[in-house]
């Protein structure tokens, strides 16, 4: 079983965001490996352990990205590719692009990736794979089961659960649910230094990535504010809350 | 500027889910003066919803109606779309940032390898008339705005967000039925468990109870649950409160999670991590109910309670309930 994993460098949900130059700030910032490609990392380890095969992860990003590459490389898989290209730029066309060429190169019988990263949010990048390998995809998946080159998963449709059946090869996207990712031990910290680690360009496929679309502006939100505190009893913080919100804040 | 642009509806429980609603003002505003807004509504016994859509504002209706499409499945979902794509033509896609618009734009987009937009919370134009989309990134820590660089467009827009036009009873709109072109399909739906049957999805709520580690069981959420009914919302959870396992992950606000933007959020034992921050801080009125006075959830509350959620909220929900009895 060859499985790919796409994975990206995000920063670490407790970080808080700050704006210079018309770009977010990265200095001094904690970056992790996407907590939902966690998901997708643990699930194509442990689909190996079982069935045997590979697990490559990749990731489209700058240098830095390599970090969470190497976290994945500890958890247990077995190879990394880093698309190290400044052309690819964040655009998620781009990026699929940029991926389907790769991927494209490779045997692959599986492919995983996060639900969305949660820096960027949009949860385009997986889906657009697929549709460009022209194979099967679930998103946001909480359970598969992998027999007989066919998939058998359960996919999180806003709390209902939808079970569907389907052949490899197949993408699925990782919904939380779906396993507890291990923490990389310190054997495996040792191990990922010596695993295969290639750094690629769009200029390895001669392909190009267009971005479609483009940032206009960035901003933080208005902060909120500290607002009332209700103090008494119980019962009259109720009745003074109630009250507020009907007269002064109008909800309710 | 006029464009003709497409809505993919969406229908749930046998209604029109309220983001087409809100999607069909987004394409009024992206159409322009003399545009065309279409809108497509798949699924099976739904051609009798294109009145509604009607009503809203949509000029003209597809309806692809079909027994394939029962359940959302994503291969027969995109094939219908496909046939639609070719009749309209549109020069921009408006979906909701649902389970199906999540899944189905993308698609799309690779299809047309066109550019997407998604999570877009509001529009409006830059000086050269060129449409601009706002969407949180960071799950709300900041907001950026966005542009196409190239035509045909997709966007998918978050429920609760952008205004819907007024209902304009009696408008009516020409109906055309789409043949499902029933395509070979690698997927076959086994079961669809509905574990949500009458209950109100997180991102549609007006009104979202949510707990934390306060909650301190499963059973502790059965106050949160009674509130929420009362207020005709929904419940949902801090990551701490899942992680202990005391409700589904299904219910998680914040930066893993759900982003929500209710009109009333009601955090009950939440302490307020910025994780959880970022998922609700762009809720429009907040309210903390923690009994930690240092819990940097009040930093972010309209209104806080400190005390003890088990005693206030049984005695809220009271005060709701002979409210809204009288």
């Amino acid at each position: 079983m060859n499985i790919i994993v796409l994975v990206k460098q995000t920063f670490d949900t407790e970080e808080k965001i700050f704006i210079a130059e018309g770009g977010v700030v990265e200095d001094g910032v904690k970056f992790v490996l996407n907590p939902y490609d966690e998901y997708a990392v643990e699930e194509a380890i442990r689909i190996r352990d079982d069935m045997g095969g590979k697990v490559t992860v990749v990731s489209s990003g700058p240098e830095r990205a390599a970090e969470a590459l190497r976290t994945a490389l500890a958890m247990g898989a077995d190879e990394a590719v880093l698309l190290n290209d400044e052309r690819i730029g964040a655009d998620e066309h781009a990026v699929a692009q940029a991926l389907a060429a790769f991927v494209g190169t490779e045997p692959y019988d599986l492919v995983l990736g996060g639900n969305f990263s949660v820096d960027n949010g949009a949860g385009q990048v997986a889906v657009r794979l697929a549709k460009l390998l022209g194979i099967p995809h679930v998103s946001a998946i909480t359970k598969l089961d992998i027999a007989d080159g066919r998939a058998v998963c359960s996919r999180d449709a806003e709390g209902d659960t939808e079970i569907l059946e389907l052949p490899l090869p197949a993408l699925f996207t990782a919904q939380q649910g779906l396993n507890e990712p291990r923490y990389p031990s310190l054997q495996g910290i040792m191990k990922a230094k010596k695993k295969p680690f290639r750094e690629l360009t769009l200029d390895d496929f001669g392909v190009t990535a267009e971005a479609r679309t483009a940032r206009a502006e960035l901003f933080l939100p208005p902060q909120r504010q500290a607002g009332k505190l209700i103090s008494g009893e119980p019962g009259e913080q109720a009745q003074e809350l109630f009250r507020l919100l009907r007269t002064e804040a109008k909800v309710v | 500027m006029s464009r003709t642009i497409l809505v993919v509806a969406e229908a749930k429980g046998g209604v029109l889910r309220q983001v087409s609603y809100e999607a069909i003002g987004a394409a009024r505003t992206a159409a322009g003066d003399g545009g065309t807004v279409a809108a497509v509504i798949m699924g099976s016994d739904v051609t009798r919803l294109a009145g509604d859509l009607a009503v809203y504002g949509a000029d003209c209706i597809y309806s692809v109606d079909h027994s394939a499409l029962t359940h959302y499945h994503p291969e027969a979902y995109f094939a219908a779309l496909q046939a639609v794509m070719q009749e309209v033509r549109p020069d921009g896609v408006f979906f909701g940032h649902t389970a199906w618009g999540k899944d189905l734009a993308p698609q799309l987009a690779a299809a047309l390898g066109a550019g997407q937009i998604s999570d877009v919370i509001s529009m409006d134009t830059d000086d050269s008339g060129e449409l601009l989309f706002t969407r949180p990134i960071y799950a709300g820590k900041a907001m950026e705005k966005k542009k196409f660089m190239s035509t045909p467009w997709i966007v998918t827009i978050r429920p609760n967000n952008i205004p819907p036009l007024a209902a304009e009873a009696g408008r009516t709109a020409p109906v055309t039925a789409v043949a499902y072109p029933e395509p070979p399909l690698a997927a076959v739906i086994r079961e669809v468990v509905q574990n949500t049957a009458g209950k109100m999805d997180l991102s549609e709520a007006k009104v979202i109870v949510s707990g934390g580690r306060g909650v301190r069981s499963a059973e502790g959420f059965k106050p949160l649950e009674e509130l929420a009914d009362v207020l005709g919302g929904a419940v949902g959870a801090s990551r701490g409160a899942c992680d202990a396992a005391y409700c589904d992950y299904a219910l998680q606000i914040g930066q893993t999670g759900k982003v929500v933007t209710p009109e009333l959020y009601i955090a009950c034992g939440i302490s307020g991590a910025i994780q959880h921050l970022a998922g609700m801080s762009q809720s429009r009125v907040i309210i903390a109910i923690n009994k930690d006075p240092e819990a940097p959830i009040f930093q972010v509350a309209d209104y806080g309670i400190v005390g003890d959620l088990f005693e206030v909220v049984p005695l809220l929900t009271e005060q709701f309930k002979q409210a809204l009895q009288t």
